[in-house]
């Protein structure tokens, strides 16, 4: 029996990515790009995809969006909510874009609780310069910018740094999950994330963001398959999976 | 009226439904009207964690199509440059306000310009302009101001409304000459990101890796700054009729060569003042064929000369260049310039 290729959603433009074989990038936007389309948001989304590989997301989305410097996914996007804020706006951002220069725009997107959704990919590495160190990168991993025979140390450069959990201590964060795309059942998890993020934000109950862990077989110098397995055995000790943290008080029901 | 009021009532009338601010001396008066004032009237202020935040969410908000104003001082201004340069590329409209103040590094909060070079040659990365206004009173901080928001949205590009301490601080009447406009009452713009409701998904963006397409957009942006340097040359002359000496001077500087010129006509010398209004686009042309009559010219600043390579571009060897200027955030007396210009110009005459 012939198997059939699922329908593209409206909200994806009939196009091939640029991603490497084994990349999170397709998944994690084709999740998205459902999700609008299911909540019937697409008339109202704006995204903001960041300097990074997923920069030339506004080739595969169907939905309005603009492109932020360096860092500033969560700024802009706080523009673009608060003088419109009928609008549905999710940045998209890497682990260098939220994690080191974005960070002070994160942290204070969050505690102003901005009405925003954030779709934060966490690979533990910068893509799209070719593998350096990023300050999600794991103890011990070896980046082109961290070569030791020990990769990454404490002592020379500091701890992976868990984003999820330092917004989740804001008072002005609502919604927070931490998912993964390294199997379907991971991936399920994770569109039902984005769905709760969205949902959140349609709720008008404020920041809400998913981090997912998804993986970069390029940089790792993995085989995809191999790379789905570093995921279980060596990013989620460290980065655990799950609701880190949920404020809500209307659209909890929603959930399932 | 103060002049940091005039600025931000100047916006509010323009129909601005955003703005985004930094604490930083001296502008903070602008900053805190604009929360008043925005508040008031129902529309967006927010003070965010940074000068780069801010011109971002500038950035973010004009993409909606909205009016929006963001304003700094000097080392503000520095960190904005990164999305000044992005908003350019865009081409996003957006009023950028430089309360000018004594530098580098931190410097001091005193009146001064000389951030001359960085707001009349792009400032931020890339090949790229923004308009820049001078005004030298309050009345003209209200109306350049004003006329800023129209420049922005009709060349859809960055404008600088560059001003100092003493400007934003001076009070002096002011005659609201315009028709207030609501945001709500401002058209839509055809290129807004705000949903695809009705039409075809839209982007803005400023990668453009294919060089032959990066240098056509550039060349496309070279083209739109020709047309604003064939139409939005402002300047004001004084006594300039039958003058020796030309002086050169925009902004506070201009209000005491102003007070110096006078004195001088008044001791019968034949001096007279070129105040530039738009420093970019520079009157080059205006000053090249005063240059045909006129053959000595001093540029006047707060700096160590900044715009003095603008006069002699604009001279093209025609007439003598001279240079005044105090740096570091101190303000000549219109008797000390008097004494500087009477000095020159006796010289001039003595050679002739």
């Amino acid at each position: 029996m012939k198997r059939r290729r699922p329908a593209r959603p409206s909200t994806m433009k009939d196009a091939a990515t640029h991603y490497c074989q084994g990349c999170g990038h397709s998944v994690i936007h084709r999740l998205t790009a459902e999700v609008i389309e299911e909540l019937g948001i697409a008339d109202r989304a704006v995204g903001v995809p960041p300097a990074g590989c997923a920069v030339l997301a506004y080739f595969y989305f169907d939905v309005d969006m603009i492109e932020a410097p360096h860092g500033r996914a969560c700024a802009v996007a706080t523009g673009i909510k608060r003088a419109n804020p009928e609008s549905i706006v999710f940045s998209y951002q890497g682990d260098g874009d939220l994690a080191a220069i974005g960070t002070a725009e994160a942290v204070h997107s969050a505690n102003r609780s901005e009405n925003i959704t954030v779709i934060f990919v966490n690979n533990a590495v910068y893509g799209m310069t070719g593998g350096q160190m990023a300050p999600t990168t794991l103890l011990g991993q070896r980046t082109t910018t961290s070569p030791a025979a020990a990769g990454r140390e404490a002592h020379r450069e500091g701890y992976p740094i868990k984003v999820s959990e330092l917004l989740a201590s804001l008072e002005g964060s609502t919604y927070i999950e931490r998912c993964a795309v390294n199997s379907v059942r991971a991936i399920r998890r994770t569109k039902k994330a984005i769905r709760e993020a969205f949902l959140t934000q349609m709720n008008g109950e404020g920041f809400s963001m998913v981090e997912i862990l998804s993986p970069c077989p390029t940089n790792w110098k993995m085989s995809p398959v191999k790379s789905w397995k570093w995921i279980d055995e060596v990013m989620t000790p460290y980065f655990p999976l799950g609701v880190i943290k949920d404020s809500r008080k209307g659209s909890k029901k929603d959930a399932g | 009226m103060r002049g940091s009021e005039a600025i931000g009532e100047a916006a509010v009338r323009a129909g601005c439904a955003c703005y985004f601010g930094y604490p930083i001396t001296p502008q903070n008066e602008l900053t805190e009207y604009m929360a008043r004032r925005m508040m008031d009237t129902g529309r967006v202020f927010l003070q965010s964690e940074s000068e780069i935040a801010a011109i971002n969410m500038a950035l973010g908000a004009a993409s909606t199509g909205a009016r929006v104003m963001t304003s700094s001082s000097s080392p503000g201004i520095s960190l904005k440059q990164e999305g000044i340069s992005f908003i350019a590329a865009m081409e996003l409209p957006c009023v950028i306000v430089n309360i000018v103040r004594g530098g580098p590094g931190l410097g001091n909060i005193a009146p001064a310009q000389s951030d001359y070079f960085q707001a009349t040659r792009g400032g931020g990365h890339g090949d790229y302009r923004t308009i820049v206004l001078a005004p030298a009173s309050v009345q003209e901080l209200y109306d350049l101001t004003r006329k800023s928001f129209e420049l922005a949205d009709e060349y859809r590009t960055p404008v600088l409304v560059l001003a100092d301490g003493m400007l934003g601080q001076m009070m002096e009447p002011v005659v609201f000459n315009d028709k207030e406009i609501l945001p709500e009452q401002l058209p839509d713009k055809p290129w807004t990101v705000k949903g695809a409701k009705d039409r075809p998904s839209r982007f803005i963006r400023s990668l453009l890796l294919d060089v032959d397409v990066e240098e056509e957009q550039n060349w496309r942006l070279y083209r739109k700054y020709q047309r604003i340097e064939r139409r939005e040359i402002r300047h004001e002359e004084y006594y300039m009729k039958g003058a020796e000496l030309a002086i050169v001077a925009y902004g506070t500087a201009a209000r005491i060569a102003k007070a110096a010129v006078k004195r001088c006509v008044e001791k019968n010398m034949r001096v007279g003042l070129i105040r530039p209004i738009s420093l970019w686009p520079f009157p080059y042309e205006h000053i090249y064929k005063t240059a045909e009559t006129v053959k000595h010219f001093m540029s006047f600043e707060m700096s160590t000369g900044q715009m003095v390579e603008d006069v002699q571009l604009g001279v093209k060897g025609r007439a003598e260049v001279l240079m005044y200027g105090r740096p570091g955030g101190v303000v000549p007396t219109p008797a000390e310039l008097f004494r500087v210009i009477s000095r020159a110009y006796n010289k001039i005459a003595r050679e002739k």
